[in-house]
């Protein structure tokens, strides 16, 4: 019994809820570290600009995690209620990393609390960033878990299917599954990534309306800094990526390179349009998919025609990959060009057109993030559960899922347009110089 | 006691944990909103505010673990509940969503903002009309298989008056046991008109607690009869939750013992919590769905005992801490201090 049109109002929901949510849970694993980076950075030079860093990026913070708690509550539970069917079939093997992802969100948010509301009560900042510490491991703890399950889904094992019942159930086994290793770190790398470029679009945009203080000039140092060590490693990463899908997913590899025959030394793709099975305004790198997913330029890489029609995944998540990679090495470029010009003072680096370049990395990461998981998900239909249960198995039976889309897409609206408003509104009411000029005058007065 | 026992009772406990604190914050917003509605929110605005803003968003993931937690331990409720619940969950969503933004936006940017009190006070008493759906639907006669399916009879649901007895008892409840928890927050902040303030809504609200929780023994009685057996058995317990319901109001009407009457309040939410729990034994959707048949395997719920046992070794101390800087912090509770971020 399954509801076509229930299926594919469901996969719409997910995917716009999904979509909403990770622009706000992205940033929530990324800031804490920035902010306990700043504050460290801040106590060891003895200099009161990163502690004000940290504590205006804490500020803003509250806001994110705001929309990505109520957006992760409804995600939560829009996965038992779009997809009742998957959730009973793998929820009784991927129970433990859910279960310990609400553990380490409690943690945060505990922590997360007593940071924001305990400033100034302690004389030392030693211990602003003790507190700090569990606010950083906490987020990035869930995102740990919560990404192990999408692995689990990606690559399923740690149980056996007898008769339509699982039996011989491994919990760890199902969660240290052959996806895990590569998904959580290249989550975490880009989620650490993105929170540095987003700042740091923040402070090339100050500067680029004029206010040229040194705070912004140290803010984008540091996170340029950051980034680029963070978008080095999301490229390593990436390119084990590749190489666990071409062993364990080669049908999503294919699909994202558009690679029909299999073949030995095979090319890697980039751009160019499909008509058909033709491939136009191409660039081919020779021999370039196979040291991806091989590590070896003759290696034999399988390609698309191997596999059942419907076992395909659509063929657009090639623009998907595309557009990941360029804006990936585009950031690590950009940030790797500004430290080398901070280096040798060049000066071009403070010429508008490239305040305007750092300004845009911000929502560049941003957008990158999304289309790497528009790849990696729908990069695994038709399945749910790969090889197990196909996505239209697990979906709801319900007649209103289109309602409830319509619903939500107003809430997301709503919340996305008030979180900006929000934003905006605190950090211009409060502008940094004035900030900066009272603390001093309270120094003075002690 | 078997696994599925255990696990139960551990959910039922972060699910009391979540209507006791959930309800001081549903509360405190309406009576927020109440109060600037009739020009008296210099009073308790203040005093609320600095209750809610470091605990906000732990309360919500009392909520989270309650519905991970169920799916982990008997996956089978995703497939019954998840199915018939799109709809009425979908809503509370949307009001948690509204709720808890909000919070954030007005407490850090606009303070004072009339629309915001008045759709957070608003959301609060919302929320726990539609979650309390659940309840209701739990007890049975609300449900259908239909080709296979399970589908929700919502004009049934609409229609019964024992939903809407429910629906009255959990608006009732929160706003009683967020008056009782903030006269003694008040009074221990030194706040004495927010104190007397709440003190008359804690007697204002007693008595319609009583009369909804009575009026639902009376509805289960008609609706079904199996089911009214079961918490019969139990009349002791919801009989000792009564008199601490009556030391309750006898503290807050004699002006002392704040403290032991939120204490009392507790225990006597508990009582009536777990005991109305107990009587759903061994339902977790009265008829189609046991605590055994929906439980998970061994191997899991092993797993799952042990990583909840190592996971409150990390948050029983993170909560005292909690407590300790904010609840019973004497220079915080009094606000002495402006130590937000």
């Amino acid at each position: 019994m399954i509801n076509e049109e229930a299926v594919f109002w469901s996969r719409v929901l997910t995917e716009t809820t999904l979509s909403f949510h990770i622009i706000y849970a992205t940033i929530g694993v990324g800031i804490p570290l920035m902010i306990m980076i700043a504050q460290w950075v801040g106590i060891k030079n003895n200099d009161e600009h990163y502690i004000l860093l940290a504590r205006r990026w804490a500020r803003g913070f509250v806001i994110t995690v705001a929309i990505g708690v109520v957006t992760g509550t409804a995600i939560g539970l829009q996965l038992s209620l779009l997809w009742p069917n998957f959730m009973q079939f793998a929820g009784q093997v991927i129970a433990l990393p859910l279960f310990m992802e609400t553990f380490a969100f409690f943690f945060e948010a505990i922590f997360l609390g007593i940071y924001l509301y305990t400033w100034d009560r302690f004389e030392d900042q030693r211990k602003h960033l003790l507190l700090l510490i569990p606010v950083a491991i906490g987020a990035s703890m869930s995102a740990v878990f919560i990404t192990i399950v999408n692995a689990f889904m990606n690559a399923p094992q740690g149980f056996e299917v007898l008769n339509g019942e699982l039996v011989n159930i491994q919990p760890l086994i199902a969660m240290f599954n052959p996806a895990m290793p590569t998904k959580v770190a290249h989550v975490l790398a880009s989620a650490y990534m993105t929170a540095a470029f987003v700042l740091a679009s923040i402070a090339g945009i100050r500067l680029l309306q004029g206010s040229n203080h040194i705070y912004h000039k140290k803010a984008l140092y540091l996170l340029m800094k950051l980034g680029f060590i963070f978008s080095v490693a999301t490229a390593l990463i990436g390119d084990f990526s590749g190489k666990y899908l071409s062993e364990y997913q080669p049908e999503k590899l294919a699909a994202a390179e558009w690679h029909f025959e299999t073949e030995e030394g095979a090319e890697l793709l980039l751009f160019g349009v499909l008509e058909g099975e033709d491939v136009k305004y191409e660039i081919r790198i020779p021999y370039a998919l196979s040291i991806l997913a091989h590590s070896n330029p003759k290696a034999e890489v399988l390609g698309l025609n191997e596999f059942p029609q419907n076992e395909i995944p659509p063929l657009y998540i090639h623009y998907l990959f595309d557009s990941m990679v360029m804006i990936g090495m585009f950031l690590l470029f950009v940030s790797l060009v500004y430290i080398v010009a901070m280096s040798r003072r060049w000066s071009f680096i403070k010429k508008r057109w490239f305040r305007w370049v750092v300004g845009a990395c911000g929502p560049l990461s941003i957008i990158a993030i999304e289309v790497g998981w528009w790849l990696t998900e729908v990069g695994r239909q038709p399945w749910i559960l790969r090889g197990y249960m196909r996505t239209e198995q697990g979906a709801t039976t319900s007649g209103s899922v289109d309602l409830m889309l319509l619903l939500f897409c107003i809430l997301y609206i709503v919340l996305g347009i008030g979180s900006i408003v929000v934003l905006r509104r605190m950090f211009r009411k409060n502008p940094i110089e004035r900030e900066i000029a009272e603390r001093h005058a309270d120094r003075k007065v002690k | 006691m078997g696994l599925e026992i255990l696990g139960i009772t551990v959910l039922w406990l972060f699910l009391f944990g979540y209507v006791i604190i959930a309800s001081i914050d549903f509360g405190a917003g309406f009576f927020n909103a109440y109060s600037i509605l009739t020009g008296r929110s210099h009073i308790l605005t203040n005093i609320i505010s600095r209750y809610l803003s470091p605990v906000w968003e732990v309360t919500n993931v009392f909520l989270v673990f309650f519905f991970v937690g169920i799916v982990g331990f008997f996956p089978k409720t995703a497939y019954y509940y998840g199915t018939i619940l799109l709809v009425p969950i979908s809503i509370s969503v949307v009001l948690l969503s509204i709720r808890g933004s909000y919070y954030a936006f007005e407490a850090y940017v606009s303070k004072g903002h009339k629309g915001y009190a008045f759709a957070y006070g608003g959301a609060g008493l919302l929320i726990p009309a539609s979650l309390s759906v659940v309840f209701t639907i739990s007890e049975g006669g609300f449900v259908e298989i239909v080709n296979g399916g399970p589908q929700l009879d919502y004009w049934k649901l609409y229609t019964s008056p024992l939903s809407w007895s429910i629906v009255l008892l959990s608006i009732v409840a929160v706003l009683y046991i967020s008056a009782v928890f903030l006269t003694w927050y008040a009074w221990k902040a030194g706040d004495q008109p927010a104190s007397q303030l709440m003190r008359k809504y804690a007697l204002i609200w007693a008595a319609p607690l009583i009369i909804t929780a009575v009026g639902i023994v009376y509805e289960m009685r008609s609706h079904n009869v199996e089911r009214f057996e079961m918490m019969g058995n139990l009349w002791m317990v919801f009989a000792l939750s009564a008199i601490l319901f009556i030391f309750t109001i006898w503290c807050i009407w004699q002006k002392r013992h704040y403290g032991l009457a939120v204490i009392l309040l507790i225990l006597q939410f508990a009582l009536a919590f777990f005991a109305y729990g107990f009587s759903h034994y061994p339902y977790l959707l009265y008829p189609y769905l046991t605590i055994h048949e929906g439980f998970t395997n061994t191997e899991m719920a092993l797993a799952l005992v042990i990583a909840f046992i190592a996971g409150l070794c990390l948050l029983i101390p993170s909560l005292y801490l909690l407590f300790r800087l904010f609840v019973f912090n004497k220079g915080y509770v009094r606000g002495e201090r402006k130590e937000h971020v």
